[in-house]
């Protein structure tokens, strides 16, 4: 009789300890998360959360959605005029990070308390068909938003977020059209001309963009700084999908990429470096001796301009000419038409504020004027194709950082030329593992067999629903 | 009356009981459970496909069997080669630094300076200091420019793109992060032997390498299998130096990647059914290897029990 007494007073100790612990656990985890709608919700009766995985989605929202009211200080959350509360949920990307905590989230969606349901959450057109395939995504028609309003985007930007059924999932207030862009100083030395037309000329296909490679190695530059720098030019111009079925099938063009990749690296036309590393970022600055860089829209006005001062901004280096290598780019269209990367708002299921979302996608990427705005205070190139001709047609405009160039003129063209049928909600995995096993290759570690069955293992590593890997002939 | 006896014959030993409680609900619910449910997950097909859970279903010892027909040996092999060239060095100048600081005729100065100085890289963060190799070895990096400026080599070695590189660094933080601990737990397990050994040794005439070899290294035995066993384990679970060193790719051509990095590339997918496979694999080739050092080295010992709990609970975590 004690024993059992004895054990039911453990068992009742344990089960306090624990229920404190969960206590403890979930108070903690709640006064975090809704710390400061808490108040207020209770009032207003609204909360809106944004998930993203970096600030510019929240600065473009902060600075041109019109109900805005004030941004607190940490910029953790908003306050709209109508008293709704905007609560930013931000996970920095790495390592599968942001999308891993989304999905959690969202999986918890339907158990979540009205206030702290998603209400939007950010997607990249790599992984785009994840979520639009899904019912965790809202057909932006059930939210209101018609097909009159967004007629005036690019039809890609609408391709990605349709789904199997043809609804359309997301909207996005950015084109992301992608260029080549080269260093003009350098162009003179090789070429003897720095105009972007006739550079264009040289460079118009694949072939020719070889024969400048090798004029380029000639007087002592790089054509590309990496492996990876020309990838997305390949893979967007494939004719079919990563994924049929349950067989990943590796396109013609892929393996084109493998070996101009292959032949620029044992000829010296590169610097072999990856995207992002130190060496990539450094070629694209004073001390830089490559040809150019393939970029879309985002790239040029704030990657590539981050590095090719030699001061940096934050250093109190000033964005002007003078300032490294800042005036010496310029861009052509390359040989062949791509994009990359793109934000896209997607409106969660279950969002108790459906009025809102509809208006914060409305006004962010249909709305002409505002689209225009950011445009011209931002040079990102925005998602309207009549504002976007307007500026491009536009003589006066001309980015200082490209020499006085019209960049928004060629993405205008570019744009048009973007096909997106053959994404996949594989392209993420694949172009990530793809990339990494061949490397081992361009390195000259191992044979091209080994490079393929090592992207054989990861990819099935990574999708365990994949079967097989069939290589073109 | 009656209750008044039993009140006196009352047993304190309940209080040992709730005491020790906490320790035993905290093991159940984070150790316990999350073990048994690993094991029990590793029978079956459970993974997410986008954001649709598939499973799990039961499929018997089929993600066993995927296993063994895939690269796990090559894993396992990159993983001892990362720890044996880590820890050779490592016991090596732990056992020098030992011996010489606690010899009492060296009379080393600043003892306590240099036993501080070599526990420094193990206070930092294994990824701050991952972080910190990848930085210095990157092919623009700090260590490139000094040799090209030295006059070494004329164009920039690239360290993480060769097989050596890649793991010889992976070793190398492994050596500097760990040989200043050894050599604190080494050095405490000499001075715990009786001095009078050593005078008796000297007055024999025994230089130093005999008194090293025949009184230090057979009377920290005991110490020297807890060494060895620990950082076996932790060898055996190395994640974090080599993936941030390879950012998480495990390259050059999947050399340095270790069990728990194959096991974290199925966490992608939340593929529980193949990481709990792998993790039970894991678990017994940790118990087995334990198991053998322990009995190989310190078969003879008097008191073996406590050595055993403490290699079992070290390999459960």
């Amino acid at each position: 009789m004690r024993k059992s007494a004895k054990s039911l007073l453990a068992l009742a100790l344990a089960g306090a300890m624990v229920l404190s612990t969960a206590a403890c656990g979930s108070s903690s985890t709640t006064s975090e998360t809704t710390e400061a709608p808490a108040a207020e919700s209770a009032e207003a009766g609204k909360v809106l959360n944004i998930w993203c995985w970096n600030d510019e989605f929240q600065s473009r929202f902060n600075d041109y959605y019109p109900g805005v009211k004030e941004v607190a200080e940490d910029k953790s959350t908003t306050t709209l005029e109508d008293g709704t509360t905007v609560k930013w949920t931000i996970n920095p990307n790495e390592n599968n990070n942001y999308q891993n905590k989304l999905d959690e989230a969202l999986l918890g969606q339907a158990d979540a308390a009205a206030d702290d349901k998603i209400d939007i959450f950010l997607i990249e057109a790599d992984y785009a068909l994840k979520y639009v395939n899904s019912d965790y995504t809202m057909n932006v028609a059930d939210l209101g938003l018609t097909e009159e309003d967004m007629a005036g985007q690019y039809q890609y930007t609408k391709d990605i977020v349709t789904d199997d059924n043809g609804a359309i999932k997301g909207t996005t207030w950015q084109a992301t059209p992608g260029l080549f862009a080269y260093r003009r100083s350098i162009a003179k030395d090789v070429l003897g001309t720095d105009d972007p037309e006739k550079v264009q000329e040289a460079l118009s296909d694949w072939d020719k963009f070889n024969d400048v490679a090798e004029q380029a190695h000639e007087k002592g530059y790089k054509m590309l700084s990496g492996y990876d720098d020309s990838y997305r030019t390949f893979s967007n111009n494939v004719s079919a999908p990563w994924v049929e079925g349950t067989t990943v099938k590796v396109d013609e063009n892929i393996m084109n990429w493998v070996e101009q990749t292959k032949e620029f690296t044992d000829n010296g036309y590169n610097n072999k470096s990856s995207l992002w590393d130190d060496q990539w970022a450094a070629d694209q600055g004073p001390k830089g001796k490559v040809f150019g860089f393939f970029y879309s829209t985002w790239g040029i006005n704030f990657t590539l301009l981050g590095n090719s001062l030699e001061t940096p901004e934050d250093e109190g280096g000033k964005a002007e000419v003078g300032n490294g290598i800042f005036g010496d780019y310029a861009v052509c269209e390359g040989p062949q038409s791509y994009y990359w990367g793109g934000t896209w708002i997607c409106a969660a299921t279950g969002t108790d504020n459906a009025d809102l979302v509809k208006d914060v996608m409305y006004q962010l990427t249909c709305n002409a004027d505002i689209d225009k705005q950011i445009t011209l205070d931002t040079q990102d190139y925005t998602n309207n194709m009549q504002a976007m001709e307007e500026i491009a047609a536009d003589p006066d405009f001309g980015s200082d950082f490209l020499g006085g160039q019209n960049h928004v003129a060629l993405f205008a063209e570019a744009a048009k030329k973007i096909d997106m049928s053959n994404a996949g909600a594989y392209d993420q995995g694949c172009n990530e593992k793809f990339q990494a096993a061949f490397k081992d290759y361009f390195d000259g570690n191992i044979s091209i067999d080994d490079a393929k069955a090592n992207f054989e293992t990861a990819i099935k590593e990574t999708y365990p629903e994949l079967t097989e890997v069939v290589w073109p002939d | 009356m009656k209750g008044s006896t039993k009140r006196k014959s009352v047993s304190y030993a309940k209080w040992g009981y709730i005491f020790i409680l906490p320790f035993f609900a905290a093991f159940l619910i984070f150790q316990m459970i999350p073990l048994a449910s690993t094991i029990y997950y590793s029978f079956f097909e459970y993974y997410r496909s986008g954001l649709n859970i598939i499973g799990p279903n039961f499929v018997g010892l089929e993600n066993y069997k995927a296993l063994l027909g895939s690269d796990f040996t090559k894993y396992m092999g990159n993983t001892l080669i990362l720890w044996i060239i880590g820890f050779l060095p490592q016991i090596f100048f732990s056992l020098l630094l030992a011996a010489w600081f606690t010899d009492l005729r060296l009379k080393i100065r600043g003892k306590q300076f240099f036993k501080v100085v070599i526990y420094m890289p193990n206070l930092i963060m294994a990824s701050a200091f991952s972080m910190l190799f990848f930085a210095l070895f990157s092919d623009n990096g700090p260590v490139n420019a000094f040799l090209i400026s030295a006059g070494l080599i004329d164009k920039p070695f690239r360290f993480l793109s060769t097989v050596v590189g890649a793991r010889g660094l992976v070793g190398l933080m492994n050596f500097l992060m760990w040989f200043g601990n050894t050599t604190i737990l080494l050095m405490a397990a000499i001075m715990g032997i009786n001095p009078a050994l050593f005078e008796a040794a000297e007055l024999d005439g025994c230089n130093h390498t005999q008194i090293f070899f025949k009184i230090t290294l057979p009377n920290i035995r005991p110490i020297l299998v807890y060494v060895l066993i620990t950082s076996m384990i932790g060898g055996l679970q190395m994640f974090d130096v080599p993936q941030i060193l390879t950012n998480g790719k495990g390259t050059p051509n999947r050399t340095v990647t270790t069990i728990i990095m194959f096991l974290n590339n199925h966490l992608y997918s939340k593929n529980y059914g193949m990481a709990g496979s792998i993790s039970v694999i894991l678990f017994i080739i940790c118990a087995v290897l334990c198991i053998g050092v322990y009995f190989s080295l310190n078969g003879d010992d008097s008191k073996p029990k406590k050595k055993k709990k403490k290699a079992a609970r070290a390999a459960k975590a």
